[in-house]
């Protein structure tokens, strides 16, 4: 039994005038365990808080309840009170006599009679309550961003210059991701490598960020503050510190049927490659699906035209493992493949292309060097049309349920670029909606109808038919004039939807971060913590936690590091002690908790235990109470018990509803 | 079920087992029990009929802490209970070898005695080897016939199926013995007034004695320590003024075991009360089915379970049921 | 409200998770948005925290009503507490039907941190609904020991 110490505060008259406090001293002075109660007019003052202290030390209190205002008012102020006195923190609890009493009841004897009944149930749980103590676990002061794209090049460098190592790995041969792909970007019709570069130079060349290209995340082990991460460099074949990057090799390859991964497959590159002129590093890598020495052993050309004597043919997939203190996220996205969509024909005809593939051939470094021209035959096209929602808002599953958000902007800018450049191409837009929430969009959106004269159609399509003529058979409705349209178009352009890159699942799964089913990354709340995992020490940035435009996931990045920054300035990190706690003596195995559990804090491991003089080997529960949250979605999935909350636990519980119930 | 002796006697005897976990006779022909057979000798007890109905699959748990292999025997319908129990990483599947048997119907003495036959002293019919549809029966009153199908356990009525889910090989013919709804009682129950529902369970809970053979016979009641036997929950306050485990005790083993029972029926089996303890189980089962899609536990064991998993368009929990 | 000597006094747990619903009633009280002082607040981290053993430990007690509230789904602090804690109540509301316990003595409600108005009607009604059915006896008395 405890030795509790109960303190009334009057509140000023905001108790006071509802909640007879004498009375409520009086009543449960005599509740077992109590044996100090006293009522003040403001316990959270600093004398109030001096009556704790007096009394803790004169009466040896082991417990105190304070019925007051809400413990999310001053449960940390009485708790720092108490800890001066020399009591744990965590053996004072809160009855909310205010916001749950005086301040809704009106009558005086039916609030005193409340207010006691809280107390009480308070201090059934004091009783129970046991000291606990926040752990401590340290940081290592180094960041891994996983993603090369402009979302984890922005973050990478602004963790960078906050003084932290950071290390970004690329799947890819360069790092540049999705935005190295595009041409222009809207609203400002920039110019997408313009911008871009140079952040990917400054990423380079900052002596806090290294950069693993055709590298990959093999591992994860470990939690906030203290991951250990294996990193497979993957076979390059070519020596990264020997290579000048002069592409000799490249034109020389023998081997020159590969599609090119670049330019999304619409051309083609050779065996040993950069994918484009800016790549980071400027080193090839060599395919070795394609390389014909890998093939049949023969050939070798590369190796002899390279003066620097780089090509490394024997090279090895290399793990290097590293530790961290904070993970970012940053995968990105890619399209949706189209297979399904055999209504648009874009697995029948070259013409019908997706906005993406329209961004290569917009681009001077493209397959069609910046020309618009159909690739079936490569004429001019005259009639261009572009389908919006291609698997975007989609009710079956086909598609995808959400908005891509970026289609309407992206489609509007095609369609002025091409209106630009080549006033004699009529362009029809065909959408469900147009959305341009965004800084200067709607206006941009407007440009493209009123300046460019660009013909958009509130409808969709329902079929693309190639016609003998070579041309395309648009089938469309105008819901507005309520008519069917019949349009020959040359180019078809689909707006198709965009997810998470599919690489995304695996490493969620390494990081136990949780994703949702369109396989997005959850957010640990998604108002008030967007760009942080429920794992904590994880952080989202860009396309893998949402679909999101360039502007918007720079600014994200930028938010992923605050956060990675705001983790790695800590020495240590001090951990809720509310966490779950395993009996191992009642714990079947079961794996039922680990099931439930948000954080992956829950393993299992296989334990000698004494259970009443009967040793024996049991697989067993273990908390990581570094990951663990306190949420206690484990306690009840366990039958037995085993698992129990601390400061929350099923006894205390308990005893708080007998109290109430009695 | 020669045979099934002769193969336990010749993996005992190449020592692939070190014991094997079956069935011996009882006192009367119709009560075997599980037994544990160390050596050939005495697999002379061994004994499978249509009176085996016990489940084997919880003796695992213990049999999967001793050294090398157990032979088990399983019906069709054990096989499922040894599954989530292997998913909950109960029984080491390295330590059985599991003889699947077949089954061509369990039988109830008990539904016997209701049809009116006592003083029993040998029922024939009810060996594997000539399961058939009469039950010839000696009783001190003369002889008597019975239907086997009139006297099956009420869950082979209701049966899910003949097919092992887990096995290293099986044994014997199994035959069809479904010719019930398996959740027409509960829909029944269902349809009841909530007065009606609630006289109906009040009369057969207070028949419950607490003797715990419900819990003891359990597959998924398998904790280490109950939590009515710990001090976890300030629950198992034995003394007569503490009423909690009196009162909730059916509603919270129903709970614990949703989603991880495998309906087979055991608790009703053994009730000396006779109690229908099977219909708080087979109501959870009926409603994760309705309410989340059909789950059979035991039946796949990488299966989501219903209790530790969810969807975002799970229905709300005060929508109109019935 | 005066205190009638013949008035059902009903007894009503309530169990709030500390991020929304809590929150949630704290708002009520600080907006003085009355509900009857029947309701006696228990304090969980997470819906998910409510074992159904609570529940029915309170019902057994004498209690007259249970209602649980949450943050709103997909609002979880912890994410997917809420989810679970659904599924629980959705199975366990059930079988309290199926063993004649009045409807309406359980609930569920999703209050957030902002729902102070929410959190009292849902409250009021709660005890309005509990008032009609009158005083818990069958699950008192699920076991006549006779």
């Amino acid at each position: 039994m405890q030795r509790i110490g109960v303190f009334v505060c009057h509140c000023g008259s905001n108790i006071a005038a509802t909640v007879d406090v004498k009375k409520v001293v009086e009543v449960v002075s005599k509740e077992p365990g109590v044996c100090h109660a006293e009522d003040y007019p403001y316990m959270c003052s600093e004398a109030g808080q001096m009556k704790i202290l007096e009394a803790v030390k004169e009466k040896n209190l082991s417990g105190v309840v304070v019925c007051s205002c809400s413990p999310r008012m001053h449960e940390a102020t009485f708790r720092k009170a108490a800890e001066r006195a020399g009591l744990n923190p965590y053996m004072v609890e809160i009855a909310n006599i205010r916001e749950h009493c005086s301040w809704i009841h009106k009558d005086m004897e039916e609030a005193t009679e409340k207010a006691v009944i809280l107390a009480r149930a308070a201090i059934a749980k004091v009783n129970l309550n046991t000291p606990l103590k926040a752990g401590e676990s340290r940081v290592t002061k180094r960041a891994l961003v996983i993603g090369g794209g402009i979302a984890g090049i922005q973050t990478a460098l602004d963790i960078a210059d906050a003084g932290y190592e950071v290390d970004i790995v690329e799947k890819t041969p360069s790092i540049g991701g999705r935005m190295s792909q595009l041409d222009k970007t809207f609203p400002t019709l920039d110019c997408s490598a313009c911008i871009l570069t140079p952040k990917m130079v400054e990423a380079a060349a900052h002596e806090k960020i290294n950069i693993y290209t055709y590298s990959e995340v093999d591992k994860v082990t470990g939690f906030v503050g203290d991951f250990t991460v294996d990193i497979r460099k993957k076979a390059r074949s070519v020596n990264s510190d020997k290579c000048t990057g002069c592409g000799v090799c490249q034109e020389k390859c023998p081997s020159k049927k590969s599609l090119n991964e670049f330019n999304r497959g619409l051309n083609t590159r050779s065996a040993i490659y950069t994918p484009f002129a800016q790549a980071i590093p400027n080193v090839p890598v060599i395919d070795r699906d394609a390389c014909i020495k890998f093939k049949t052993g023969k050939c070798g050309v590369c190796e002899k035209v390279c003066q620097a004597g780089a090509i490394d043919y024997n090279q090895q997939d290399e793990i290097i493992t590293e530790k961290y203190g904070a993970i970012v996220v940053a995968t990105g996205f890619d399209t949706i493949k189209l297979d399904n969509y055999d209504e648009y024909a874009y697995n029948q005809s070259k013409d019908v292309i997706t906005s993406l593939e329209l961004e290569r051939i917009m681009n001077a470094a493209g397959p069609t060097k910046g020309h618009l021209e159909r690739l079936s035959d490569g004429k001019a096209p005259k009639e261009m049309v572009f389908i919006q929602c291609v698997g975007s808002r989609c009710s079956d599953t086909r598609g995808k349920s959400y908005c891509s958000k970026i289609c309407c902007m992206y489609t509007a800018k095609h369609a002025m670029l091409i209106r630009d450049k080549y006033p004699d191409v009529n362009v029809t837009v065909f959408y469900i909606d147009v959305r341009t929430p965004g800084k200067n969009f709607d206006e941009f959106y407007r440009r493209a109808v009123e300046e460019y004269g660009v013909n958009y159609v509130k409808g969709q399509v329902g079929k693309v038919a190639p016609l003998p003529n070579g041309k395309l058979l648009v089938q469309g409705s105008d819901l507005l004039d309520n008519k069917q349209i019949l349009k020959e178009a040359d180019m078809v352009v689909l707006a198709t939807a965009i997810e998470p890159e599919a690489s995304v699942r695996k490493i969620a799964t390494m990081l136990t971060a949780s994703i949702d089913t369109n396989n997005f990354l959850t957010e640990a709340h998604p108002k008030l913590r967007p760009v942080e995992s429920p794992t904590a020490g994880v952080f989202l940035s860009g396309v893998c936690q949402g679909p999101k435009d360039i502007p918007e996931t720079v600014a994200q990045a930028g938010a992923a590091a605050v956060k990675a920054i705001g983790l790695l300035a800590k020495d240590k990190l001090t951990t809720n002690p509310c966490t779950a706690k395993p009996d191992e003596l009642l714990c079947n195995g079961c794996s039922q908790c680990a099931n439930v559990c948000p954080y992956g804090a829950i393993t299992y491991e296989n334990k000698e235990v004494n259970d009443h003089g009967i040793r024996e080997t049991r697989r067993v529960a273990q908390v990581n109470s570094a990951l663990c949250q306190g949420c206690g979605a484990c306690t009840v999935t366990c039958p037995s018990g085993a698992m129990d909350l601390q400061g929350f636990s099923n006894r205390q519980i308990i005893a708080e509803v007998d109290a109430i119930c009695r | 079920m020669q045979e099934l002796v002769n193969r336990a006697k010749e993996l005992l005897a190449n020592g692939t087992v070190q014991r094997v976990l079956g069935w011996k006779a009882g006192d009367m022909a119709y009560n075997p029990e599980p037994s544990y057979f160390e050596t050939e000798a005495d697999l002379s007890d061994f004994v499978y009929d249509a009176f085996c109905g016990a489940n084997l699959s919880k003796y695992m748990i213990e049999a999967s802490k001793k050294e090398g292999k157990t032979l088990v025997f399983l019906k069709p319908c054990d096989s499922y209970s040894f599954n989530q129990l292997l998913k909950e990483h109960r029984v080491d599947r390295e330590k059985a070898y599991i003889i699947g048997v077949g089954c061509k119907g369990k039988l109830d003495i008990e539904t016997i005695r209701k049809q009116g036959v006592k003083g029993i002293e040998e029922i024939s019919g009810a060996s594997m080897d000539d399961a058939c549809d009469t039950l010839k029966i000696k009783t001190i009153y003369g002889d008597k016939e019975v239907s086997y199908q009139s006297a099956m356990l009420e869950r082979c009525h209701v049966c899910k199926g003949k097919d092992h889910v887990v096995y290293d090989e099986v044994i014997g013919e199994s035959r069809d013995t479904v010719d019930g709804e398996r959740f027409s009682e509960v829909q029944r129950i269902e349809s009841m007034t909530p007065e009606e529902k609630f006289l109906f369970f009040q009369k057969e809970l207070s028949k419950c004695i607490r003797c715990n053979a419900c819990r003891n016979v359990c597959p998924a009641c398998s904790c280490r320590k109950c939590v009515f036997d710990s001090n976890k929950f300030d629950s198992a306050q034995k003394a007569n003024v503490d009423s909690f485990e009196e009162k909730m005790f059916h509603i919270i083993r129903a709970f614990h075991v949703a989603g991880r029972c495998t309906d087979c029926g055991e608790c009703s089996r053994v009730c000396p009360q006779g109690i229908p303890l099977h219909l708080f189980n087979r109501k959870f089962i009926k409603d994760i089915n309705e309410f989340y899609g059909d789950y059979t536990a035991g039946e796949d064991i990488d299966a989501e379970a219903p209790l530790t998993h969810f969807e975002f368009t799970d229905r709300e929990p005060n929508e109109e049921r019935g | 409200m005066p205190l009638n000597e013949n008035e059902f006094r009903p007894k009503i747990v309530a169990f709030c998770c500390n991020w929304c619903s809590y929150a949630g009633a704290d708002l009520a009280g600080s907006s003085r948005l009355s509900y009857p002082a029947d309701v006696k607040i228990i304090k969980v981290p997470c819906s998910c925290r409510v074992n159904p053993m609570f529940i029915l430990r309170a019902f057994e007690k004498g209690a007259d009503g249970v209602i649980l509230c949450g943050c709103h789904p997909g609002d979880c602090h912890y994410s997917t507490g809420n989810y679970y804690a659904r599924r629980r109540m959705t199975l366990l509301f059930s079988m309290l039907d199926y063993l004649g316990i009045e409807k309406g003595r359980t609930r569920v409600e999703w209050v957030s941190a902002a729902e102070g108005v929410k959190f009292s009607q849902t409250m009021n009604e709660f005890v309005e609904k509990i008032r009609s059915l009158g005083e818990n006896v069958r699950l008192g008395d699920l076991r006549c020991k006779n």
